[in-house]
């Protein structure tokens, strides 16, 4: 390929995303410290007005680390990758590059309006589809500029076949569009009765239906956000650092459709003992429990890539940030499934069980795969190495620490409260009223909150590291090839 | 039989359908690599080589044709 001897591989989105990963991580995490915080302390909820309530921020910090955040993640990677395992440079068309950065520019001053949205309490009141709708116009128009740089740069790819990673991206396309798209059917009251604010809407469904439709988004955004895209990264970043192909590609191709036709029809296990019928519940939990085995899949092809490898482990930090991360995406897909059987449910609804398994999945599954990702990308996109392995050390340790100090005491915590929940006499009347169990739980609010701190400090660490990479590491000569160098 | 019946009567053979799907296509999968009509693991080396001028696993019929008019 002889015409192509000078041409590079362009990076120039990838890198603001990196950007705004680090930026909205910094932000969201702090966020998330500070609630976990007012949970323990709740004179923390009045330091600045209505603005700093646990209720205004909570949304805030879902949204920022979701769609922030992990989103700003999953786009450096893929404007990264992408075009590596298509072999075809963002460069070579004017058009994918012009797309791209409108992508980003539309996405960043989006976050930025959202999220001071939320702040002032403009919401519809969904989780995880908190936004009205304005705002969910250009977020539809920033998914579609994914869409076409996604299809933009497969329909000048020389690589024929897309590797698995591409078909964990699209998969992420495709299904947040879908079900973004039903789930946000509002109606802009202002337009229908003429009074009222134009920024208020409500939801095309009602009651249960609401509550169905609510669940099948609210389930999926875990599966095609947290899960399917960080699924991509690993399955390109594991085997590239570690220089081992994946033990088995037929593997993850079966995980890949396996995990498609069971996570849909998971959602419903949120709606356990709730007014939607009874078949469905059962589904739900059926479907929670199947769900093990194409997680399980992905998850275990991981770790047996690092067969006869496994010296890298202690050599090489990102692969242990990386099998870390497998790690708790498999003991977070077995505790989910725990949740939904419907007599286990009985006592983890409602309680701190559900955040602690949330934070075991988000903090050593998603953040850990993001920012080994990152770490990985950085020598290449820089031209740097990076900047310190003690730091990065040092950093992971803390962060472990952390996400075990965090869902250590959610359990006992949402366990605790969940019996207390239940306990009765021997008469039949309820044992505890609600404060006797928030007074109970205040130690383990206060652990939390303490988790939180490390791991704040821990992402600041990875943040500062990276900063360093950028700025005024070792130059690097030429592209390393598999192993990423660091000082 | 009312609507909520039928719904879940549905939601079940469409559930056995698709398990006979995947499972077809893991049979799939493995007879078409016995037969050597195709060879699934060479995919996995997309990722390990993945330089701009690292001659691709499987060329793209409509990237070669490409190549070839500018080389003219
Ligand atoms: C410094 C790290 C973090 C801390 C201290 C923290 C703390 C919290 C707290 C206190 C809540 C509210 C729980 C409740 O209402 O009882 C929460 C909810 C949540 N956080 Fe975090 N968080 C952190 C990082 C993250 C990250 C990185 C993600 C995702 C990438 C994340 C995703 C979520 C989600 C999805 C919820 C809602 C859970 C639910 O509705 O059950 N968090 N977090």
């Amino acid at each position: 390929m002889q015409s192509n001897a000078a041409l590079e591989y362009d990076y120039s989105v990838a890198k603001l995303f990196t950007y705004t990963a680090i930026l909205f991580g910094i932000l969201g995490m702090t966020i998330g410290t500070l609630i976990a915080s007012q949970m323990a302390f709740p004179e923390l909820n009045y330091l600045f007005g209505e603005y700093g309530t646990f209720s205004r921020l909570r949304p805030v910090h879902t949204t920022v680390v979701v769609y922030g955040f992990t989103l700003s993640g999953v786009w450096a990677t893929f404007y990264y990758l992408g075009q590596r395992v298509l072999k075809v440079s963002m460069a070579e068309s004017k058009f994918l590059m012009f797309i791209g950065k409108l992508h980003f520019w539309l996405y960043f001053v989006g976050a930025l309006v959202a999220t001071i949205s939320l702040l002032m309490g403009i919401t519809q009141a969904k989780e995880y589809a908190q936004y009205e709708w304005p705002i969910d116009i250009v977020i539809v128009i920033i998914w579609v500029l994914w869409g076409i740089s996604i299809f933009g740069i497969i329909g000048i790819r020389r690589e024929k076949s897309l590797y698995i990673s591409l078909w964990y991206y699209i998969a992420c396309f495709l299904g947040v569009a879908m079900l973004y798209l039903f789930n946000n059917m509002a109606v802009p009251t202002y337009f229908v009765s003429g009074m009222g604010s134009i920024l208020h809407s409500v939801s095309m469904y009602s009651g249960t239906n609401d509550a169905l439709v609510q669940w099948w988004w609210g389930h999926n955004a875990v599966a095609f956000v947290f899960t399917v895209p960080i699924v991509a990264m690993i399955y390109y970043f594991l085997p590239k650092e570690s220089g081992q192909a994946i033990y088995s590609y037929k593997l993850s191709l079966l995980s890949f459709w396996g995990l498609m036709f069971v996570y849909l029809w998971a959602g419903s296990h949120h709606l356990l003992y709730s007014t939607v019928p009874d078949w469905m519940q059962t589904m739900g939990s059926i479907f929670s429990v199947v769900l093990i085995l194409p997680s399980w899949g992905s998850a275990i092809n991981m770790l047996l890539t690092m067969k006869g490898e496994w010296n890298q482990l202690t050599e090489n930090p990102l692969i242990k940030f990386m099998v870390l991360a497998s790690t708790f995406y498999m003991l977070s897909t077995l505790e989910g499934p725990i949740q939904a059987i419907k007599s286990v449910n009985a006592i983890a609804h409602f309680t701190d069980w559900i955040p602690g398994h949330v934070h075991d999945g988000v903090l050593g599954w998603v953040v850990f795969m993001v920012m080994a990702g990152l770490f990985h990308m950085a020598p290449r996109m820089f031209k740097r190495e990076i900047y310190s392995k003690k730091l990065l050390e040092a950093q992971f340790w803390l962060q472990t620490t952390a996400v075990v100090l965090y869902f250590t005491s959610m359990w006992i915590a949402g366990i605790t409260q969940g019996m207390m929940w239940r306990a009765v006499d021997e008469y039949g009347n309820l044992m505890y009223s609600f404060i006797d169990t928030v007074a109970v739980l205040h130690p383990y609010y206060a652990i939390r909150a303490l988790s939180g701190v490390l791991y704040l400090v821990g992402f600041l660490m990875f943040a500062y590291n990276m900063i360093k990479t950028m700025s005024s590491s070792r130059e690097l000569t030429e592209e390393p090839q598999f192993r990423s160098p660091m000082a | 039989m009312d609507i909520r019946n039928i719904q879940g009567y549905a939601s079940f053979f469409m559930t056995i359908f698709l398990v006979i799907v995947l499972y077809g296509y893991i049979i799939h999968l493995y007879r078409s690599e016995k037969r050597g009509e195709r060879d699934y693991e060479k995919y996995g080396n997309i990722a390990l080589d993945d330089e701009i001028d690292s001659k691709p696993i499987e060329e793209n019929p409509k990237a070669m044709s490409e190549n070839e008019e500018q080389n003219k």
